[in-house]
């Protein structure tokens, strides 16, 4: 097989002339040919005009004339003009090695594909999706049967039991044995509940994740939502963020920064810190709901219409232009074993670099606060606001780990669900789901939002949360709900 | 009935003032002086000093003609596959003499165009705004067709630079072949070997005539 050294397409005399009076002009070294810096300048590239009004700045002015002289004399931009020539260069080279068969019939991935977009087939089939993959896969076997094993069986019988017994054996202190094994101690609170609990949710959850994003069916999902997302003043695109903050509300946040514009980010990173619950929170709450259907058909009533109605508000709010939605539709295929564990392993490291040390640092802070007593006087503070909601005083702790890591949180409450009633549960569980994103995801909304908005979310959701949960108390009060 | 060369003039005018934003121009860049006084006796142009304006029925005038030659234009260029110089030459002669159903006829076959080919802005008619459909509509925007309508494309839009951007950047351009897959809830088209979602915006920018 021969093999072509090089290409060199020719534009139009008006373009080459173009490139023939700025090549002299440009006097530094480039990492790219000078015919490729003035055709990128011609186009009017913003990175390499920076880079001449620096190296070339002498000349700078002189380039520019030239450019414009050249933009003005077509009418389409020259960005255009250039792909164009090039897009002919390349089916005349495809033309020339390429003969396409006609397929005989539709093949199946296809077939799938038509099935998968049309909203008839595709909603029900989304539907699927969603349980079994959230339902089953994450709820019932990470936050049921691997929950139960790894923390009841191995941390609970075997791990924590033998490093209480070391440490009562090996630390005279007191102070120091609650630090490592006491209730809120960093093995206890921290390790437990981040390996024991969360990890076999997220894990699972990241599993899936990666499983239905390589066979190529996010795209598909999100020409499917584009419409209804267009109505919270977003495009389809954002549905790879929210259902990402199912897993994990800090990662998402974070892959927020594919959406197009600053007012698409805001509400995404609103409405993944308002109503989407990640798997940890919503694995606990599913635990704690199971017993009682109708408190889980509320809160997911809620939590929805949540989701809709600040959605809708802030897209009416928020200055900016209309979203667009374009995305490129691959091929469905079979999800690749090494992809997916590739994918899986990175997301989780990440989760873990992110998470450990959080869980460790709240076990240490909280650890500090009953040494010097100042729990409780927090504590006592949070009070008025459960009570304002109509929640015991107990529930107060729950709200305030809730603070540290949502997740952590609703562990809190998976405590307390024998001494709660249903409705109790029900505003509990919605309020904690509404409640300040964890700890994390809020630096990471300030890293990506700056300060001033994540600020600003950050109060919105405290107030909305709480209104919230007080008016549904009040309302599943006034009409005697039994849930 | 105004006479071909003062459509020039008027065409002229248009394009020096409406086109290039400013409200006035020099007398002498537009055409001859008999002209120029014959205008300014039918009260299609008013003089300011060495430059001419035009007036409300100069305006109205000059809008038809740029009209019916961009459109022409357009007719040339997407369905008769007309080079570029003798597109101009021919789109010189015919936007005198089109009448004004042919020209309504010729924007519903190409789908209500909204640039001409070299990306200047078409004024849009009544037809436009009604959005008239008709059975023999050769060119049309992908947001017009139906499932499993095929074509090639002859155009997009260029002037929303930012649509323009990712037209590129997915390969939609013209000449590619173009088949539709959905339209509901967003559009679905394959082009060349990619398929690829777009809302109804997008799609709108996006000419095809039909094969």
């Amino acid at each position: 097989m021969s093999q072509v050294e090089s290409l060199r397409v020719t534009y139009d005399a008006t373009i080459e002339s173009a490139i023939k009076e700025i090549g002299p002009l440009l006097e530094s070294t480039y990492s790219i040919s000078k015919r490729s810096v003035a055709l990128l300048f011609l186009q009017d590239d913003k990175d390499i005009r920076q880079l001449l009004e620096q190296d070339e700045s002498a000349r700078f002015a002189r380039i520019d004339t030239i450019a414009k002289k050249t933009q003005s004399k077509y009418s389409h931009p020259l960005n255009y003009v250039i792909r164009m020539r090039l897009q002919r260069e390349a089916e005349h080279i495809a033309s020339s090695c390429i003969t396409m068969e006609d397929a005989p019939e539709m093949p199946f991935r296809e077939k799938l594909s038509r099935i998968m977009i049309n909203p008839i087939t595709g909603i029900p089939i989304l539907l699927v999706i969603l349980y079994l993959g959230l339902y089953q896969l994450v709820g019932v076997l990470g936050a049921g049967i691997m929950v139960d094993w790894i923390e009841g069986t191995l941390f609970g019988e075997h791990i924590n039991p033998f490093f209480a017994d070391l440490a009562e054996d090996y630390i005279p202190w007191q102070s120091i044995q609650d630090l490592i094994v006491g209730e809120y101690g960093i093995l206890k609170l921290g390790l437990t509940y981040a390996i024991a609990i969360i990890l076999p949710i997220v894990g699972i959850f990241f599993i899936v994740f990666s499983i239905i994003e390589d066979t190529g069916y996010l795209p598909r999902l999100s020409l499917l939502v584009d419409a209804l997302f267009k109505k919270i003043g977003l495009s389809g695109r954002a549905v790879i963020p929210m259902v990402l903050g199912l897993g994990c509300d800090t990662m998402a946040t974070m892959v927020t920064r594919t959406q197009e514009t600053r007012r698409e980010r805001v509400i995404a990173t609103l409405l993944l810190a308002l109503a989407i619950p990640c798997a940890a929170q919503l694995g606990v709450i599913m635990g704690i709901m199971s017993g009682h259907p109708k408190a889980l058909i509320t809160w997911v009533l809620v939590i929805v219409l949540s989701f809709i109605l600040i959605g809708y508000l802030a897209s009416k709010v928020l200055p900016g232009r209309k979203p667009s939605f374009y995305m490129e539709l691959p091929p469905l295929r079979w999800p690749k074993l090494s992809n997916v564990l590739t994918k899986t392993y990175t997301r989780m490291i990440w989760y873990l670099k992110e998470v450990l040390p959080i869980f460790v640092l709240v076990s240490v802070i909280v650890w500090f606060m009953e040494l010097v007593g100042a729990m409780d006087s927090i504590l006592s503070g949070i009070e008025p606001l459960v009570n304002f909601i109509g929640l015991p005083d107990d529930t107060a702790s729950v709200f305030l780990f809730g603070f540290f890591r949502r997740d952590y949180g609703a562990a809190g409450l998976f405590d307390m669900q024998d001494i709660l009633t249903g409705v109790q549960l029900t505003v509990a569980a919605v309020t904690l789901t509404l409640f300040v994103p964890c700890i994390a995801q809020f630096m990471m909304m300030v890293k990506e939002r700056g300060v001033k908005t994540a600020g600003s979310i950050l109060v919105f959701i405290v107030v909305y949360a709480f209104g919230v949960g007080f008016l549904l108390n009040k309302i599943l009060n006034g009409i005697g709900a039994t849930l | 009935m105004i006479s071909e060369a003062a459509q020039e003039v008027l065409e002229k005018l248009w394009i020096e003032t409406v086109d290039g934003r400013e409200t006035s121009t020099d007398k002498k860049s537009v055409g001859r002086e008999n002209v120029i006084r014959g205008l300014l006796k039918s009260n299609h142009i008013v003089s300011k000093g060495n430059n001419v304006q035009l007036t409300k029925s100069g305006y109205e005038e000059a809008r038809k003609v740029i009209r019916r030659h961009r459109l022409a234009e357009r007719l040339f260029h997407d369905v008769l596959d007309v080079g570029e110089e003798d597109m101009e030459d021919t789109a010189c002669k015919v936007e005198h003499i089109l009448s004004e159903g042919v020209t309504r006829s010729i924007c519903t076959l190409l789908g209500h165009p909204t640039e001409c080919p070299h990306g200047k802005p078409i004024p849009p008619g009544k037809c436009c705004k009604e959005k008239k459909k008709s059975a023999i509509s050769v060119v049309s925007s992908v947001a017009d067709l139906k499932k499993g309508q095929k074509g090639k494309i002859v155009y997009v839009l260029t002037k929303k630079d930012k649509n323009l951007q990712k037209l590129m950047a997915m390969g939609v351009l013209p000449g590619q072949s173009v088949e539709v897959i959905q339209t509901s809830p967003s559009y679905v088209f394959q082009v060349g070997q990619t398929q690829v979602a777009v809302d109804k915006e997008i799609a709108g920018s996006i000419f095809v005539r039909s094969a």
